[in-house]
């Protein structure tokens, strides 16, 4: 719940404060949002499944980000920065959807 | 946002480091505060991340999301054309100068061939003249000088320099005839009676001299019974114009 209120109040504040993306952030930014994103879609499957830790899911949220920018400014450095900036988000989409599908089979009992 | 304390069990394919698989013990109010305080300020982080990136991926142009290499390539191609444009200024400034000196050329061409209408219709009488000059009034009671004798006056000035002579209402050119009509004398034309009026254009003192000449035409005149009177003035205005004359068979010959 807080999480949802939380969520809601940050686009809120970013729709009406229109920050712009400081350039040393700005290739690191969409797959830390995705990252994040997969990050809250396992915290919510985890509470449906009754298992929800809210350590864990803290830690998890940041070290997936951590290391989902890691990844990005490795590659950025070895010049391999777009494939795997792909990698990244495919391997991520892959997780989202398989916790998608959890949270489905939960509200939607199918 | 609370915690359940469930079984723990590791439920089959869940693969995601959120679900922990031990056992979970009841925490503290304080502690579940903090927790919950805390995944508020990530989740609300996303959102605004989430906002932010939304909105500088539709507002931004398509530059600001390129990698590197890409923006390398864009680059060498805006470097390409950019050359290939300022060689193209390069070669149409060229082209410009080279009108703009033709345009020159034109110009001071067809300045020069307009002093050159205008001297050339001065000399033939076609366009009107201005200068100093004399004003000549020949008075003949007895009428007894003849062409001849006016011809003279005109030879006299011509010798002298004169640029443009009226003789009369007449404008005098290389081709005036002075011919006998009757008693009288006609110039091209149009019969003439005394006094005689005659204005010509040149230096006036040498054309005073001209005519005033000892055995001159002043001379002949006096002996006639008539007078000859020189007036000398700055300014003298010819109005008297005569057609262009258009040569029926002489052409230009080629150089």
């Amino acid at each position: 719940m807080i999480a949802a209120l939380a969520l809601a109040a940050g686009i809120v504040v970013g729709l009406v404060f229109r920050p712009t993306v400081p350039i040393w952030l700005e290739p690191y930014l969409p797959i830390a949002v995705v990252a994040a994103l997969d990050a809250v879609f396992g915290g919510v499957r985890a509470r449906l499944d009754g298992i929800f830790d809210a350590k864990v899911f803290v830690v998890s949220f940041i070290s997936n980000v951590v290391v989902a920018a890691l990844i990005v400014f490795m590659g950025d450095k070895l010049g391999v920065g777009a494939q795997l900036s792909t990698a990244v988000v495919v391997v991520l989409g892959i997780r989202i959807f398989g916790n998608a599908a959890a949270i489905r089979r939960h509200v939607f009992r199918a | 946002m609370a915690s359940k304390n469930e079984d723990g069990t590791t439920p089959p394919d869940v693969g995601t480091a959120e679900v922990t698989s031990r056992p979970v013990r009841r925490p503290r109010l304080a502690q579940r505060y903090r927790a919950a305080a805390l995944i508020g300020v990530l989740t609300a982080a996303l959102g605004f991340a989430i906002a932010v990136q939304v909105r500088a991926n539709s507002q931004s142009d398509s530059l600001s999301n390129l990698r590197e290499d890409d923006l390398i390539g864009i680059l060498d191609n805006q470097n390409a054309r950019g050359d290939r444009l300022r060689q193209q200024i390069a070669e149409l400034e060229q082209t410009l100068r080279r009108l703009e000196g033709s345009g020159d050329r034109n110009a001071a061409a067809k300045q020069q061939a307009e002093q050159d209408a205008a001297a050339l219709g001065v000399l033939l009488g076609t366009l009107p003249a201005t200068g100093p000059g004399v004003a000549v009034t020949i008075t003949d009671p007895d009428h007894k000088l003849t062409a001849e004798d006016l011809l003279d006056v005109v030879e006299e000035l011509r010798g002298a320099g004169a640029e443009a002579i009226q003789f009369g209402p007449v404008r005098i050119s290389t081709s005036t005839a002075f011919t006998t009509v009757g008693d009288a004398v006609a110039v091209d034309g149009t019969v003439l009676s005394a006094p005689y009026r005659v204005f010509a254009i040149a230096d006036p003192k040498t054309l005073d001299t001209a005519l005033n000449i000892p055995g001159g035409v002043a001379a002949a005149t006096r002996a006639a019974g008539g007078d000859l009177v020189v007036d000398q003035q700055d300014t003298v205005t010819i109005t008297a114009i005569r057609a262009l004359p258009s040569p029926k068979y002489a052409s230009p010959a080629p150089h």
